[in-house]
C-alpha cells in the first residue's frame, strides 16, 4: 500500500543524492511534445528515455526534458541531445530506438547515426 | 490520436502555454458516458479566439500554420455522439482561465479508448513540476485522486519531477486503479 509516509521516507533517501546533483556538464535530452509529437508517439518515447536513464543510473549525467513544436512535424517523434554547444537530432523515434540511444549514445558516448536526421534512412 | 489520454495531454499543454499555475484534470464515468474536464487558471482567451479554436487553420503558433489539438479533440468526442464545450475568461479579469469540458459516449463504436492516463499525468508532472496538478478519476463506486500540491508540501526541496518520485507517483496511481478492479 502506497502511503504519503512512504513518500516521506523516499524524500529522506533522496536528500543525500540531491546534494551532489547538478545541471552543469550534463547531456540534455529534449523531446518535442506538441500536438505533432504527441500524435506521432512522443509520450512513450519520453517515458522510455526517462525510465532507461534512471535504470542505467545516468541521472547525474543526463537530464530529460520536454519542449513544444520543434518545427519538423513530419519527422516526429523528435529527440534532441545537447552536449554543450553541439546538438544531435534523432527523428522518427520509438521506444526501442530510444533504448538504443540511451545505451549507445547517452551511456556509451557514440551517436546512433542511423536514427539521426542526416541519415539516408529517414 | 490513438488514445484519449493523448488528447488530454495535448489539451493540457495549452493550459501550460497559457501560464497556468493550477491545472485540474477530472474524469467522471457513469451510464456509458465519460466526461473529461480540464480546468486552468491561465491567461484565458477572448470570445473571438474561442470561436476559432475548432478551425484547424487557426493557431497562435509561429513554427507552423495549423493548430490540430482542439479539432482532434472535437472529432474524438463528436464521433461518439458527444460534444466539447470551452468556457474562457481572458486576463486581466481576476477569474481568468479556461475550462474545456468534453463528453464521450463510451458505448459508441467510435469511442477512442482512454489508454494510459497515468503516463499523461506523470508526463505533465515531469515537464511542468511548478504547476499544481489535481487529477481525479471518478467511477460510480471508486475515486482515483492525486494532488501534486500536497505531494510537493511533503517533498520539501526534493523536486517532484525527479525520476524516483515520478516512479512512486506511477505506482501510487496504479495501486488506486487496481483497488477499483479488486
Amino acid at each position: 500500500m502506497k502511503t504519503l509516509e512512504e513518500l516521506a521516507q523516499l524524500r529522506e533517501q533522496m536528500k543525500a543524492k540531491m546534494a551532489i546533483r547538478t545541471e552543469e556538464g550534463k547531456l540534455r535530452v529534449v523531446v518535442g511534445m506538441a500536438t505533432c509529437g504527441i500524435a506521432a508517439g512522443a509520450r512513450p518515447v519520453l517515458n522510455t528515455l526517462a525510465e532507461e536513464v534512471s535504470k542505467e543510473n545516468l541521472t547525474d549525467k543526463v537530464s530529460v526534458s520536454q519542449t513544444g513544436c520543434i518545427g519538423i512535424c513530419q519527422f516526429e517523434p523528435v529527440v534532441e541531445v545537447f552536449d554543450g554547444d553541439s546538438k544531435v537530432t534523432y527523428v522518427k523515434m520509438n521506444p526501442d530506438k530510444a533504448k538504443r540511444v540511451v545505451a549507445e549514445h547517452l551511456k556509451g558516448g557514440k551517436v546512433v547515426q542511423e536514427y539521426t536526421i542526416g541519415s539516408s534512412n529517414v | 490520436m490513438k488514445e484519449l489520454s493523448l488528447n488530454i495531454l495535448d489539451i493540457a499543454m495549452n493550459s501550460v502555454k497559457a501560464g497556468a499555475q493550477h491545472l485540474a484534470i477530472e474524469l467522471a464515468e457513469a451510464d456509458n458516458e465519460l466526461t473529461i474536464t480540464i480546468r486552468d487558471d491561465g491567461c484565458g482567451m477572448s470570445e473571438e479566439v474561442v470561436r476559432r479554436l475548432s478551425d484547424p487553420f487557426y493557431t497562435t503558433r509561429t513554427t507552423r500554420k495549423v493548430g490540430m489539438g482542439v479539432p482532434f479533440y472535437l472529432l474524438a468526442a463528436e464521433q461518439t455522439g458527444g460534444r466539447v464545450h470551452i468556457d474562457s475568461v481572458p486576463a486581466p479579469d481576476p477569474r481568468h482561465g479556461t475550462v474545456v469540458t468534453a463528453v464521450f459516449r463510451t458505448d459508441h463504436i467510435d469511442f477512442t479508448p482512454l489508454g494510459d492516463i497515468i503516463s499523461t499525468v506523470t508526463t505533465l508532472i515531469h515537464g511542468y513540476p511548478d504547476i499544481d496538478l489535481t487529477f481525479i478519476h471518478q467511477f460510480p463506486d471508486h475515486t482515483v485522486r492525486l494532488a501534486t500540491g500536497e505531494l510537493k508540501e511533503m517533498l520539501g526541496d526534493i523536486p517532484i519531477n525527479s525520476l524516483e518520485i515520478l516512479n512512486w507517483i506511477r505506482d501510487y496511481l496504479e495501486e488506486q486503479y487496481s483497488q477499483k478492479e479488486g
